[in-house]
């Protein structure tokens, strides 16, 4: 079918987890007879195991459907708040979004932060309230909540079932009536926006675009506006939702673009493609990404750290907001300081690690990035605690806060504010959406939430509580580096900078953590946490006072030979601290989060 | 390798009423049906031996399982088929359950003339908790029997550190068992080893592990009752009074010869370790069909042999000389002394020849009596914790062969 841009729509979807996306996109498709049935497959347009496990969306899909006479150009967006950034641009690539909210649950607090991002940029919303077919749905008080928080008329939300297929006609008819076509000159300079990009091992980058103005022509040398480079075309083309090269790409019009790229750096989320024989004006909003969570990533063996470089090299690849640097430490070797959008980009990235690149790794606590002021006048970025500068040039310390939204049924009220005070939060607002459902609005240190807030708000409001935050500014704060100290020896995975206030929690926690995990020596090691020279926690590993077999007569030798030469050869394998041995999986274990 | 202990042979019989909870060793308690066939098998596998080693044998040990299930007139044939010379030590292992006057008689006919005593604990409670079948009272009958047929040597094997033992209830387990009339005491600590029924309660949380600060407790505990009854340490488990050492493991630690017989036996001659087939039906099957029962053979490398020499002699008093052995080596041996672990000198072998005949008044200045230049062994403390020592000497030792 010819593309006409006045019979086009460009929408994203916008869900919560679990709300149903990936299955309504399925019916959507189903509908519109976009996928052969033998091919289809439960959540099609997910394409990475991670994704289709966890129910989320990482890496942004799109399709192309068609539906009476319409071109539908369907434009997925990441599912979690760490690639805000990323969904901000996907919905300047849209004129409207369908807002899916589980007529069971209700709105959650950050597809509601995504609405006001759509609402802020003039975007249409069909508001689609899903799993009807359940019997828990509530679709009336959902619509009201959908009314009270959005001003969208109650009367105007669709229901829909993307498990029965029930009410997907009515949804694409919607799309088309109140989803405005897009606008876009096909005369002047090129102007297309790219809003999502992966790296293919044999194609090299595939940027997911949108026209706004202009043509884009397979025949024609492109330039990229914000960094600049020129290449050549190599395809263009568009997801049917099976990639199928065409010559152009006109206004309106969502495709993929792949050009001998090797490097996602030059293709990022929110570049402005342009052709290069008549560059026009970059698109606005273009940001270099900014890694908010900082970790040290180790290999458990020590063997493994040149697979970790390449793994990391690939990693990059794939994900231009991640970041990766080498750094040594005493007590873990060789690794690589990483630096993360958010904790779950963190935990993604790893996961992708251990799972696609066979690795087994071991992680230091997340930090975020301090700024450290010298009495000097100086400022230095602590990314790792070891940066910190040492207490005496130390004027103040400013770190990071942001703003966190919270929805959750009211009845949990009294627990997340115990959370979010013990987390050093100062509450902003408390809206109650229903009066069974409330948001409330903290401002809160980064180091606060970056560690297990998430876990432990969902474990405190038995999963209902929803979470979003947002980055906010730098503020002076009382904040100390802990040190934790063996037989006198500080090792360096274990420091951290926490606010004065905790410092003697998480040191008593530490020593008495590796007063478990460090085995007995043949003298008594003292553990100490420690803020500078003071001493705030003490254990002590008591010295081993037996190591011997019990018996060893004729028939023992040879096994007993091996089991002597193991212990040796695991003797090499010890880190020292000092006169002390310490097996690596100690500090693994010591690194681990628990409750 | 030549010893001052001459050369020995053991023989095992794997047969037992029930099995216990801690044991991994090859023992099966339901082939009491195989019995005839299998001494039969050890005694042409013992003539065999003897064809092809025809040097004196100083000293037969009979282990197991349980040897006093077998009936004692076969356990003569095979001491027979050995042919040991008529001073040779002949120790046999009993269980005090299955140890009558008539087993001492013929044992002391057939030329036994040490008793090793599987005992475990004078406690009743602890017995039962390590699976044992015997009491307390069967063990003095015992001692008896074998005294009365004029055995001249008795051991008793004692096993420590069960969770449920009381510190109290060892020593009377101590002191019980040297009021008997014995010259040899072993003592071990009690170790979980996979693959036992004890393994696996300790695996599933359901018994506890024996803790370490509670066994080196009751070492120490069982070095001082035996010293002050007139028996000393003359390996890390094992007291005597003076000739009351068991020469057949002597000779073992010292790094001698000793022919195999029976079902997975062990033996070392001439630089090889080696063992026989696992269970009594191959045995059995082997000797009389290849007439070799020998399953696995391995040549001692130069590499090997350093580490058993370190890893057998330090067990013992006697301690390892460590002359012409690498600097570093001889180096961390020092540094051990420095931190009270190893003393400097050793008993000189071999110790059955002792004049004096009275015990030690001081353990560990004792050890230096008769020091040669570069010979070490451990102290009380160095006992406890030997395999850290042995490793931290181990591992200054060139890699390779």
């Amino acid at each position: 079918m010819q593309f006409d841009i006045s019979q086009s729509r460009c929408f994203s979807i916008i869900a919560h987890v679990d709300h149903g996306k990936s299955t309504l996109a399925d019916r959507m498709l189903e509908v519109c007879n976009a996928v052969d049935p033998r091919d289809m497959r439960s959540q099609y347009l997910d394409t990475m195991d991670i994704e289709r496990e966890r129910g989320i969306t990482i890496k942004a899909q799109n399709a192309r459907l068609t539906y009476k006479n319409h071109t539908l150009q369907l434009i997925d967006t990441p599912g979690h708040v760490d690639f805000s950034y990323e969904v901000s641009r996907s919905l300047a690539a849209c004129e409207g979004v369908v807002l899916l909210v589980d007529a069971s649950q209700g709105i959650e607090a950050q597809t509601l932060a995504n609405c006001y991002l759509a609402l802020d940029n003039d975007l249409a919303i069909v508001v689609a309230l899903n799993k009807i077919d359940l019997p828990a749905a509530e679709p009336e008080r959902v619509a009201s909540e959908v009314e009270k928080v959005l001003g969208v008329p109650a009367e105007e939300c669709l229901y829909v079932s993307g498990k029965t297929g029930e009410g997907v006609t009515e949804l694409l008819d919607a799309v088309i009536d109140r989803i405005p076509a897009p606008t876009g000159d096909p005369d002047q300079p090129l102007q297309a926006l790219i809003f999502d990009s992966v790296f293919d091992t044999y194609r090299g980058v595939i940027s997911s675009l949108r026209v706004m103005n202009g043509v884009l022509d397979a025949a024609q040398p492109i330039r990229f506006l914000n960094t600049g480079t020129v290449h050549p075309v190599d395809e263009i083309g568009v997801r049917l939702p099976v990639n199928t090269p065409v010559k152009q790409l006109t206004p309106g019009e969502v495709g993929y673009l792949i050009a001998g790229i090797k490097n996602l750096d030059e293709a990022r989320v929110g570049e402005t493609v342009s052709t290069a024989a008549h560059p026009g004006t970059a698109l606005e909003g273009y940001r270099e990404p900014k890694p908010m969570v900082f970790c040290g990533l180790y290999p458990v063996d020590g063997d493994e750290f040149d697979e970790l470089r390449e793994s990391l090299d690939k990693l990059a690849l794939n994900d231009a907001s991640f970041t990766y640097a080498p750094e040594t430490s005493h007590a873990l070797g060789f690794g690589f300081r990483c630096g993360f959008l958010g904790l779950l980009h963190m935990e993604i990235a790893r996961e992708r690690l251990e799972r696609e690149y066979n690795l087994s790794l071991v992680a230091t606590a997340p930090n975020v990035q301090y700024k450290a002021f010298t009495t000097d006048g100086n400022m230095t970025e602590v990314h790792n605690p070891s940066e910190l500068p040492e207490a005496s040039r130390l004027d103040h310390i400013e770190e990071p806060y942001s703003v966190i939204s919270i929805i959750s049924p009211s009845e949990y009220i009294g627990t997340i504010m115990d959370l979010a005070q013990t987390r050093r939060g100062e509450l902003q607002r408390m809206d109650y959406l229903s009066p069974e459902r409330v948001e409330i609005v903290y401002d809160i240190p980064m180091a606060e939430i970056v560690m297990d807030f998430f876990d432990v708000l969902k474990s405190r409001s038995k999963g209902y509580a929803s979470l979003d935050y947002e980055i906010g500014d730098y503020r002076t704060s009382k904040l100390v580096r802990v040190d934790v100290l063996l037989n006198g020896q500080p090792v360096d995975a274990f420091s951290t900078i926490v606010h004065t206030d905790k410092a003697y929690d998480y040191g008593r926690k530490m020593a008495a953590k590796l007063r478990e995990l460090i085995p007995r020596q043949m003298f008594d090691v003292p553990i100490q946490a420690a803020v500078g020279s003071r001493i705030i926690a003490r254990e002590t590993v008591k010295a081993k006072r037996k190591d011997v077999l019990a018996k060893c007569y004729g028939g023992d030798v040879s096994r007993k030979r091996k089991l002597l030469e193991k212990q040796k050869e695991g003797k090499k394998r010890m880190k020292h601290i000092g006169r002390v041995e310490v097996p690596q999986e100690a500090f693994v274990s010591a690194l681990r989060l628990d409750d | 390798m030549s010893s001052p202990y001459g050369t020995g042979a053991y023989v095992h019989i794997p047969f037992c009423e029930r099995r216990c909870d801690y044991c991994d060793f090859a023992t099966w308690t339901d082939r009491s049906h195989l019995m005839a066939a299998y001494v039969d098998a050890c005694v042409s596998h013992a003539q065999a031996l003897r064809r092809e080693h025809p040097g004196a044998i100083d000293h037969v040990f009979f282990g197991g399982g349980t040897p006093s299930l077998l009936p004692p007139d076969d356990l003569g044939r095979i001491v027979d088929a050995l042919q040991p010379t008529p001073d040779a030590e002949i120790t046999v292992e009993v269980n005090p359950d299955s140890f009558s006057d008539r087993h001492a008689r013929v044992y002391a006919a057939s030329g036994v003339n040490r008793i090793s005593m599987g005992v475990q604990s004078m406690d009743d409670e602890v017995l039962v908790a390590l699976g044992r079948t015997h009491n307390r009272d069967n063990v003095a009958q015992a001692v008896r029997a074998a005294r009365g047929a004029g055995i001249e040597h008795v051991n008793v094997d004692l096993i420590y550190g069960s969770p449920v033992e009381s510190f109290r209830s060892w020593i009377a387990s101590v002191s019980a068992a040297l009021s008997d009339d014995i010259d040899h005491l072993s003592c071990y600590a009690l170790t979980v080893e996979p693959g036992t029924p004890l393994g696996a309660s300790v695996a599933a949380g359901t018994a506890r592990a024996p803790d370490d600060d509670d066994q080196a407790a009751k070492y120490e505990a069982i070095d001082e009752l035996c010293e002050s009854a007139g028996l000393s340490w003359y390996e890390i488990s094992n007291w005597a009074r003076p000739g009351g050492e068991c020469r057949h493991n002597q000779n073992t630690w010292a790094g001698g010869n000793y022919l195999a017989v029976g079902a997975a036996a062990h033996g070392f001659m001439d630089g090889a370790r080696f063992w026989n087939v696992r269970t009594p039906e191959r045995y059995i099957e082997a000797v009389s069909t290849t007439g070799d029962p020998v399953a696995v053979r391995v040549p001692q490398s130069l590499q090997d042999r350093y580490v058993e020499t370190l890893m057998l002699g330090l067990r013992t008093r006697t301690g390892v000389d460590l002359a012409g052995w690498p600097d570093a080596v001889i180096q961390t041996a020092a540094d051990l002394v420095d931190i009270g672990l190893l003393v400097a000198g050793g008993r000189s072998a071999p110790p059955n020849f002792d004049q004096s005949g009275r015990p030690s008044q001081t353990r560990d200045a004792d050890s230096c009596h008769g020091a040669d230049g570069q010979r070490f062994s451990l102290t009380r403390r160095g006992r406890l914790l030997a395999s850290h020592v042995m490793s931290e000497l181990a591992s200054h030792l060139p890699d390779g062969r």
